[in-house]
């Protein structure tokens, strides 16, 4: 391809992503956060933890957190899996 | 890889304990200041990487003993997993922070507001951390340990092994 | 129309990464296009949930009388940045293992020579 046609699509493309931030909300002002509030106040009663990111990563959402693991658990699997016969000397 | 100089083999023998012990209090310390377990299995992983790169593979192997790593994986993840299934056998639901304000191993209350932390709050908590901090030490050890086994055959058919033979022979 | 600078960053972060996957014949830079696309993802997370003069949502030792930030997002990117990493790892040793069969790095050379 030329040089002219990929100039263009790039350029295309970033004014697609830069119509798109039309639709965001101002920089500080978050438009609902209920939910955040209901962390915020109840979690030091509910878990006892002053760390309310930890509260929500193992209590609140765990279920997320133990996803994770198991994704970690695999791409460990996968690599250790191709690189298997030249472990041995 | 060969192992470096005496400098940087002094240096980071030195050092690298100091790197563990680090990871380990970011790991333990997760429900008082920012951290936790993913973020302490990290800074451990890079003490591991540094042992490597200083030492040699081969050396490095021997030191953090490379056959028992899989079963320490296994056991964090385990440990998390059965942690999860405590509530459901209670009768609660599952996730259940079943030793949360209930006085006994990490169960104190907290006063609400700010204030210095306990350290025997949080319940399941904790224990969480460490297992988590356990997986990811092990598996991203074991990922670096891969890719350095897979340096030594990538390297047999390019123009680099020809250059080591040229050396050895002269 | 809020243009901010930390969203034009995110949006410069995102259009590098796409050209970087489309328009490059190596490899390891097509590897790095997709670390540059999955930074950019995970600084729009964090960016979505600032308030104005917010701490950060910690009870130890916290400054007195201030708001606090929304913590959902932070325990969100959390989990995309160790998926990151497992994708990474696994895209790297798919391409040793690509070097190894080939022996070449360019996609132009690879889609000719089939096995």
């Amino acid at each position: 391809m030329k040089i002219g046609v990929k100039i263009a699509i790039v350029l295309l493309l970033f004014s697609f992503l830069l119509m798109g931030l039309g639709f965001m909300h101002q920089y500080g002002v978050p438009l609902k956060s209920s939910m955040d509030d209901y962390f915020i106040k109840h979690a030091q009663e509910e878990t006892a933890t002053n760390n309310v990111v930890t509260s929500i990563v193992f209590d609140y959402r765990g279920f997320d957190t133990l996803g994770e693991a198991s994704v970690l658990f695999t791409a460990v699997l996968g690599v250790v899996m191709i690189f298997r016969e030249a472990g041995k000397k | 890889m060969k192992p470096m100089s005496k400098i940087v083999r002094t240096v980071a023998a030195s050092i690298g304990w100091f790197v563990f012990v680090f990871g380990i209090y970011v790991i333990v310390h997760g429900h008082l200041t920012p951290g936790g377990g993913f973020q302490g299995g990290a800074v451990m992983a890079t003490g591991v990487a540094l042992l490597i790169v200083a030492y040699g593979g081969w050396s490095a192997e021997k030191c953090v003993r490379k056959e028992r790593l899989p079963v320490f994986e296994s056991a964090g993840l385990l440990t998390f997993i059965l942690l999860a299934f405590g509530g459901a056998f209670l009768g609660v639901t599952f996730f259940f922070n079943f030793l949360a304000n209930k006085g006994g191993l990490f169960g104190d209350t907290l006063p609400v507001g700010i204030n210095p932390g306990i350290f025997n709050s949080a319940g399941v908590i904790p224990l969480m951390n460490m297992g988590v901090g356990m997986e990811v030490l092990a598996g991203i050890s074991l990922i670096l340990f891969a890719m350095f086994y897979g340096t030594k055959k990538v390297r047999e058919g390019t123009c680099l092994a020809d250059n080591e033979k040229k050396e050895e022979d002269a | 129309m809020f243009y901010d600078l930390h969203y034009i960053t995110i949006v410069f972060l995102i259009a590098l990464g796409i050209y970087a996957v489309m328009f490059q014949h190596n490899l390891i830079k097509i590897a790095i296009g997709i670390d540059i696309l999955e930074s950019g993802a995970n600084l729009l997370l964090i960016v979505l949930g600032y308030r104005n003069g917010g701490v950060a949502p910690i009870f130890t030792m916290a400054p007195q009388g201030k708001t606090m930030v929304l913590p959902t997002p932070q325990a969100l990117t959390l989990t995309a940045i160790v998926i990151g990493l497992a994708t990474t790892a696994l895209m790297l040793s798919l391409i040793v293992m690509l070097y190894r069969h080939y022996g070449t790095l360019d996609t132009r050379e690879i889609r000719r020579l089939k096995g």
